[in-house]
């Protein structure tokens, strides 16, 4: 934009506004329903709330960044949120107040926090991976592959919920050390923001500044070229996912303990909200493109509506109607680009 | 060191019992561009397929410098120093030049990709080929002619010994055909090999050592530059023996059915400016080299290509075809080129394949299909057009290429059309069923439907059309009588408005 002086802009024909009003369509709309809800309520523009989204964008966006990756290779993954539910549990289950009636596991002594979550991670990448398998190997498309995978692990989830000592039971009651970490805050900053943070910065570099980021972008981008020039498409794919899954454990991890419990129905759903923010953030589904900045704005601008028409006490069914009509016409606008003309 | 770089000795190869390929060498000294020319179809492009081991050849070798070998795949070519650079560049163009180039080899320091490095070894790499652009663009920023530039480039840094350049100038302006000429120049200086694959003659004497003709998958012939001509090597491309392949012409055109007046098509690739007209009863040829836009012009009478200018007549009166359905309304049928792709269902049955184009025409009283009327006239078809099938409940991918085309050509007789566009009729069909096809094309002609015949055999056009309509570089290069002309004259047309049209435009 540094480029468009006042001459240009005023040199612009029709045809050329007209291109950038399409391409730009999306955040158009999307600024144009925040400025009415700062109309409506100005009390909106308050620190207070900026915080907020930004607590409850962040979860989002580590969930975003796993699904986020596998789009970039032309994939998706409806499995995410089975991933995360499973994720809260075996994290939720492994740290419960010594004094809590009702203990998943009765006898177990507090765990360092890193245990649960590393084996949460551990989980989530296992069964992340056969999904890149299966994709990589069999050429299965990704939404059946994931289609699959996200009913068994409800599935496998379940089974798991239901073995502990109180029976299928809510997990809650959770060690002071465990929430204090996740929802607390330093200096005024949640911590939960201060993590999306330390991955975002992670994932970024990962994807700009390794062999294995280029390869996702080329593998994406155009299989066959990534072939012929020596890619292994297959391991890239795979990696891809287990870096999801990854994600994802961490997303559950972070998840239990930011609502309070965890049952067998945590994260159900998820990967819609994960999938639409990348797309509205620009991850193509066409492959190949995306970035780091765009699953963030994606997912800050899904918060930022539904924290906003819920903050001008909009009903939550007419607030489904406006999402639903924002995916489709990213994806509708994103595709154009693409269109051949003939 | 070698006399020969790369040679290819007794290359044969066939596709279910149809030789593509018959005895053919072809030899490549270092420092030389060596032209390989034929028609389409002529199998210059199945040659390098067996060369980079996409296809295995039937029989004979290839040798680089001096050892015989055959390549797994492109990219174990690569890495022997053997690169083509395809007309559909194989490129991640959402990435930029330096990441396309050193894709799946990037160099990496203390486990980052080290970005420094990429951009200063692309730099030496640029300047040793005399490019002049920044390795941080991006590639779908770029030309054509700039991108071919990057993948040559990208053989070079493969320390290529030999690199096949196919039809690298269709899309460029002759600027940038200088541009990639000096290149190559360089690269000859460096004691690179080229196989230059190209249909234009002026670039062929421009740039080439050597040049290696087919001729309908056999091998003609290979000279040095200096002793031949143009005219000489059309008439080793083209030939001069017509063998008795065709029906007798028996149809008779009458008046004008249909005009074309001044059509252009809006989007890329485009057609410019076309005029004709077809008389009833005509078998109209167009002949064409590759993407000189003769299916855009059928697609642009059809409907499926968007019209920036222009009018079709039909019997005087002004029609629009905006889209296929209005098209078949006023009694066009449209035979696509890819049958695989566009034509057959593969897995539905020989009824569905027949019917489908007028699948309205069977609705009972209730909007409800009538099965047994379907069958009734599958069946009638298959024994009109003698299709060799069990059955008309054979899923259609079951038959041979050449009864697949019956039972398309079936297909749109049913919708009961006056105007039949054929595009390539006859490709990938054997010769007992391609004459079998001339017979029918030739019997509709004479019912006094008219006929609109794409081919890129010359023998196929001259064989079985009346009269035919030129196509070079998007625009009508000439309508010639089929009687009066010869495959040279048919041969100078397709080549009218290469090079220049691009420039004149601009």
């Amino acid at each position: 934009m540094t480029a468009l002086s006042i001459g240009k802009i005023r040199a612009m024909s029709k045809e050329q506004w007209k291109e950038l009003f399409v391409k730009n369509a999306i955040y158009i709309v999307i600024l144009a329903i925040i400025a009415f809800i700062i109309i409506s309520e100005p009390a909106f523009l308050s620190f207070t709330v900026f915080r907020n989204i930004l607590t409850q964008s962040a979860v989002r966006l580590i969930l975003a960044f796993g699904v986020g990756g596998i789009i970039i290779t032309q994939g998706t993954d409806l499995s995410l949120g089975r991933s995360v539910g499973f994720a809260a549990v075996i994290a939720g289950s492994l740290l419960q107040r010594a004094d809590y009636a009702s203990r998943f596991y009765p006898d177990l002594v507090a765990l360092p926090l890193v245990v649960p979550l590393l084996l949460a991670c551990a989980v989530s990448a296992f069964f992340s991976a056969i999904n890149g398998w299966v994709v990589a190997k069999f050429k299965i498309h990704p939404f059946l592959a994931t289609l699959g995978m996200m009913i068994t692990l409800y599935g496998v989830l379940s089974i798991y919920f239901a073995s502990g000592a109180p029976g299928p039971q809510p997990i809650g009651g959770f060690d002071t050390r465990y929430t204090e970490f996740v929802i607390g805050s330093t200096f005024g900053i949640p911590h939960l923001v201060i993590y999306a943070a330390i991955v975002s910065v992670i994932v970024w570099v990962l994807w700009n500044k390794t062999t294995f980021g280029k390869n996702l972008y080329a593998v994406g981008g155009n299989p066959e070229a990534a072939k012929v020039s020596g890619v292994n498409v297959s391991k890239t794919i795979i990696l891809v996912y287990i870096m999801a899954g990854v994600l994802y454990g961490i997303g559950g991890f972070l998840e239990a303990a930011r609502i309070g419990s965890a049952n067998n129905g945590t994260g159900f759903g998820y990967e819609l909200d994960a999938i639409a923010a990348c797309v509205v953030g620009g991850i193509s589904f066409s492959g190949g493109i995306g970035k780091v900045s765009g699953a963030i704005t994606g997912v800050l601008m899904f918060t930022i509506i539904s924290y906003g028409m819920t903050f001008i006490g909009m009903d939550q069914y007419y607030q489904y109607i406006i999402k639903g009509a924002i995916i489709v016409a990213a994806v509708a606008l994103d595709a154009k680009k693409y269109i051949k003309k003939t | 060191m070698q006399e020969y770089l790369l040679s290819m000795k007794g290359i044969c190869k066939s596709f279910s019992g149809v030789q593509v390929l018959k005895d053919v060498h072809l030899e490549v000294k270092p420092g030389t561009v060596h032209s390989l020319m034929g028609e389409n179809g002529a199998g210059k492009s199945t040659l390098m397929k067996c060369l980079f081991g996409i296809y295995r050849q039937d029989a004979g070798e290839f040798f680089l410098d001096g050892q015989a070998f055959n390549f797994t795949d492109p990219k174990h070519a690569l890495e022997n120093g053997v690169s083509m650079v395809h007309q559909e560049l194989n490129q991640v163009i959402q990435r930029t030049i330096s990441d396309n180039i050193w894709l799946g080899r990037y160099p990496v320091k203390r486990f980052f990709v080290d970005e420094k490095k990429m951009r200063a070894d692309t730099l030496a790499l640029f300047a040793k080929l005399n490019i002049h652009l920044d390795p941080d663009t991006m590639l779908h920023t770029l030309s054509v002619s700039q991108r071919q530039m990057v993948e040559i480039a990208k053989a070079v840094s493969y320390d290529a010994k030999v690199i096949v350049l196919d039809e690298p100038t269709s899309s460029l302006t002759d600027k940038e055909v200088d541009m990639l000429f000096d290149i190559i120049k360089v690269l000859k200086g460096q004691g690179v090999g080229v196989i230059y694959i190209s249909h234009k003659m002026d670039e062929i004497f421009r740039i080439s050592d050597y040049v290696t003709v087919l001729r309908d998958g056999k091998y003609i012939g290979t000279d040095s530059i200096q002793n031949l001509t143009i005219e000489h090597v059309v008439n080793m491309m083209v030939g001069r023996d017509l063998e008795d392949r065709f029906p007798p012409k028996t149809n008779e055109p009458g008046s004008v059915h249909m005009s074309v007046r001044n059509v252009s098509t809006k989007y890329e690739p485009q057609v410019t400016d076309v005029n004709f007209d077809l008389r009833r009863g005509e078998i109209l040829g167009i002949a064409g080299l590759v993407g000189a836009g003769r299916t855009e012009l059928l697609e642009a009478i059809f409907g499926t290509r968007t019209l920036l200018s222009g009018e079709v007549q039909i019997d005087g009166k002004l029609i629009k075809n905006n889209n296929p359905h209005v098209a078949i309304k006023n009694r066009f049928a449209y035979l696509t080129e890819e049958r695989r792709e566009t034509g057959i269902y593969p897995l539905s049955d020989i009824t569905f394949n027949t019917t489908i184009a007028n699948v309205a025409a069977y609705r009972n009283k209730l909007g409800l299909l009538r099965k047994d009327m379907m069958e009734k006239d599958t069946d009638q078809q298959i024994k009109a057009m003698r299709i060799k099938t069990p059955g008309k409940r054979e899923p259609i991918r079951s038959l041979s290429g050449g009864n697949q085309q019956k039972v398309i050509i079936g297909r749109w007789l049913l919708t009961n059309p006056d105007i039949l566009l054929l595009d390539e009729p006859t490709r990938g069909i054997d010769v007992g069923a391609k004459y079998e096809i001339y017979q029918l094309i030739i019997k509709l002609a004479q019912s006094g439907r008219s006929v609109i015949v794409v081919s890129s055999e010359m023998p196929e056009l001259i064989g079985i059309t009346n009269r035919i309509l030129v196509m070079s570089n998007g625009r009508m290069a000439g309508i010639v009588d089929t009687d009066k002309t010869t495959q040279t004259e048919i041969f100078h047309l397709s080549t009218k408005y290469l090079n220049n049209s691009r420039e004149a435009e601009v």
